[in-house]
C-alpha cells in the first residue's frame, strides 16, 4: 500500500489550521499540562535537602508522562466525530483520499502539538526545578536516565493514545461522548506511569525496553485497527 | 449528448437491512449531458449519488462511472474522475475560502493549485471573498464555495445533490446560472433535486425515482408519454351544438365542456387541429377569444408518477 504524502500533508495542515482557531481545543490542551505540573512543582519547591536522598531512588518525574497520554486524546477524540457533526467529513471522503491517508494526517496533526506541549512542559518543569528547588533536590530529580525515558516514552505514549482516541472517535456519534471515552481509555497508561513515579512499579532498564517494544507494537496495531474499523458507509449513513 | 456514456448504471440496488433505499435502477448518461434525478424526500436520490461516488457499496447491480467499473478496488480511481457537491456545503468554517480550496486541491492532487483555485473562484464569482473565513459567508455564498471546490479537479462527471436546497430565490438563481455555465462548457452533470422548475430549466433529460425508477426521458417526451395533447378553446358565448362544430375535424379525438364558454379538445396533432378548430368556430359564427395548447409542466408529470405511489 502506497501512501500519498501530499494528501496526508493536506489533512495535517488543515487540522492544524483548525486547531489553532478552535479556542476550546487550545484551552483544553493547555489546562491538562498545567494541572499535571503545578502540584508537583509546589511539592518539589517545599522539599529540603534531607528529602533528596530518597528521591535518588525514585522516578518522580515520570509522573509527567501522563501529559502525552492524556493531551492527544482530547484532539484525537474530536478528529472524526467532530468532522462528522460539522458535515465536513463527507466532502473529504468524496475525494480520492484513502482512509489510511486520512487517518495518518489526522494522527500526525494530533501527535505533533501533543508531543511539543509535553516536551515544552517537561522542559519548563526542569527549568523551574533547576532555578527554584534546593540544589540537592534538583540534582536528585534531574537524572539522564529519566530524561531519556521522557524523550522516548512521550511520543510512544502520545501515539498510542491518539490511535485509541481516533478509534473511539470513528465509532462515537457525539464529540463529548468520544472525549469522555478517550479520557477513560488513556487511564491505564496514566496508571502505569503514576505507579512508576510512585515506585510502586520499580523502573529498570529491561522494563523500559519491554515498555518501548510493547508501545511500538501497540502503535502499529493501533493504526491497523483504526484503519480496518474506519467504514465510510457507516460514517456517512450512520447505518451498517 | 456527444456520444458514449459518461455514466452507465445497470440494475443497481441498495438496501440497508430490510429497508430498500433504491432498487433495480438502470440508466445511462451521455458526455456533456445535464441529467436531472427527481424524486420526493426518501426516494433514494442522495443514496444513489453516494453509491455512484463510492461512499457506500451497492447491494447488487453494476455501474460504470467515468469509464471505471464501480467495484470496491476502484474507489480511488472513480473518485479521482468525479466530483460530488453534497447537499450541505460541508466547509471548514474557521478556515478561509482559499484555505478550504487549497486543502481540496491537494486532496485531488491537482497540478498548479493556485491557478486552479483562481479559475474555480472566477467561475463562481468569488475572487473578492477568497480570504474571508467561510463561517462569515451567507448560505448562498457557501454554496458557491462548495461548487468551486467541486470544480477544482475538473471532473468528468459533476454530481450536484440538491444544490439549491434552502437557498432564497436570488441565491438559487445564481446557482442555476452557474450550472447553466457549466453545461455550456460541456461538463456532464448529475443533478438531484425536487425543484421541478429547476430540472425543467436545466436538464436535458430527467429520471423520476421513488425507490424504483419510474420514468426517464426529456421533460417534453415525458409529458407526451403521460398526457394526451389537449387544445383549450375559449369563445364569447357557448356554442349551441358543439358536437356538430367539432365532429369530423381532423386530428380531434374528443371534446368536453370546460366552463360556460370553454372547451377542452383531445387532439393527436396540435398543428393540424388548431387551425381546423379555429376555422370551424368562425364558420359557426362564434367569437373566438383564444385557441391554444394546454401546456403540461414537469410538475404534472412528477405528481402523476409520484402520487400514483400513494
Amino acid at each position: 500500500m502506497s501512501i500519498n504524502r501530499r494528501r496526508v500533508r493536506a489533512i495535517f495542515r488543515k487540522e492544524l489550521q483548525e486547531f489553532r482557531r478552535n479556542r476550546s481545543l487550545v484551552v483544553g490542551m493547555s489546562i491538562v499540562p498545567v494541572i499535571f505540573s503545578i502540584q508537583p512543582l509546589i511539592t518539589v519547591f517545599t522539599l529540603n535537602t534531607a528529602a533528596s536522598a530518597p528521591l535518588r531512588h525514585e522516578h518522580v518525574l515520570l509522573y509527567l508522562l501522563a501529559i502525552p497520554a492524556l493531551v492527544p486524546s482530547l484532539v484525537g477524540a474530536y478528529s472524526v466525530v467532530g468532522e462528522r457533526q460539522q458535515g465536513t467529513l463527507e466532502p473529504v471522503l468524496t475525494t480520492p483520499i484513502r482512509r489510511e491517508e486520512l487517518l495518518l494526517g489526522k494522527a500526525l496533526a494530533a501527535f505533533v502539538p501533543s508531543v511539543v506541549v509535553a516536551y515544552v512542559v517537561y522542559g519548563l518543569f526542569l527549568l523551574c526545578v533547576e532555578l527554584f528547588a534546593v540544589p540537592a533536590v534538583a540534582t536528585a530529580l534531574i537524572r539522564p536516565s529519566d530524561l531519556l525515558a521522557q524523550l522516548v516514552f512521550t511520543p510512544l505514549l502520545a501515539g498510542w493514545s491518539i490511535w485509541l482516541s481516533i478509534f473511539i472517535s470513528s465509532r462515537a456519534s457525539d464529540v463529548r461522548v468520544a472525549q469522555q471515552f478517550a479520557t477513560l481509555a488513556s487511564l491505564p497508561s496514566i496508571a502505569v506511569t503514576t505507579l512508576l513515579a510512585l515506585n510502586a512499579i520499580t523502573a529498570s532498564f529491561p522494563l523500559a525496553v519491554v515498555g518501548v517494544v510493547v508501545l511500538l507494537l501497540l502503535n502499529r496495531l493501533g493504526w491497523r485497527l483504526v484503519s480496518a474499523s474506519f467504514d465510510r458507509e457507516r460514517l456517512i449513513t450512520g447505518t451498517r | 449528448m456527444t456520444g458514449g456514456a459518461a455514466l452507465s448504471v445497470d440494475q443497481l440496488t441498495k438496501r440497508f437491512g430490510d429497508r430498500v433505499a433504491f432498487e433495480d435502477v438502470s440508466f445511462e448518461i451521455g458526455h456533456g449531458e445535464v441529467f436531472g434525478f427527481l424524486g420526493p424526500n426518501g426516494a433514494g436520490k442522495t443514496t444513489t449519488v453516494r453509491t455512484l461516488g463510492t461512499l457506500i457499496a451497492p447491494t447488487s447491480g453494476s455501474a460504470v462511472v467515468a469509464g471505471i467499473p464501480l467495484t470496491p478496488d476502484n474507489g480511488e480511481e472513480v473518485r479521482r474522475r468525479i466530483s460530488i457537491m453534497p447537499e450541505s456545503p460541508g466547509l471548514y468554517l474557521r478556515l478561509s475560502v482559499l484555505e478550504n480550496l487549497g486543502c481540496f486541491a491537494d486532496l485531488y492532487g491537482v497540478s498548479d493549485p493556485p491557478g486552479r483555485i483562481d479559475r474555480a473562484l472566477r467561475a463562481v464569482n468569488l475572487v473578492d471573498r477568497a480570504r474571508d473565513a467561510c463561517g462569515t459567508l451567507s448560505k448562498g455564498l457557501r454554496q458557491r464555495v462548495a461548487l468551486a471546490r467541486a470544480l477544482l479537479s475538473d471532473p468528468e462527471i459533476l454530481f450536484l445533490d440538491e444544490p439549491t436546497a434552502g437557498l432564497d430565490p436570488v441565491a438559487a438563481r445564481d446557482v442555476h446560472e452557474l450550472i447553466d455555465g457549466l453545461r455550456r462548457r460541456g461538463v456532464t452533470i448529475f443533478l438531484t433535486t425536487h425543484r421541478l422548475e429547476e430540472a425543467e430549466r436545466l436538464c436535458d433529460r430527467v429520471a423520476i425515482l421513488n425507490t424504483t425508477l419510474r420514468r426517464i426521458g426529456r421533460p417534453s417526451d415525458l409529458r407526451d408519454q403521460l398526457f394526451s395533447k389537449t387544445l383549450l378553446v375559449t369563445i364569447r358565448t357557448p356554442l349551441r351544438d358543439p358536437g356538430r362544430v367539432f365532429a369530423g375535424l381532423p386530428a380531434i379525438d374528443g371534446w368536453q365542456q370546460d366552463g360556460p364558454a370553454g372547451y377542452v379538445l383531445a387532439v393527436s396533432d396540435v398543428t393540424v387541429a388548431a387551425p381546423a378548430v379555429t376555422r370551424a368556430l368562425v364558420a359557426a359564427g362564434a367569437d373566438v377569444l383564444s385557441v391554444g395548447e394546454a401546456r403540461r409542466s414537469l410538475e404534472d408529470v412528477y405528481l402523476k408518477l409520484v402520487e400514483g405511489d400513494g
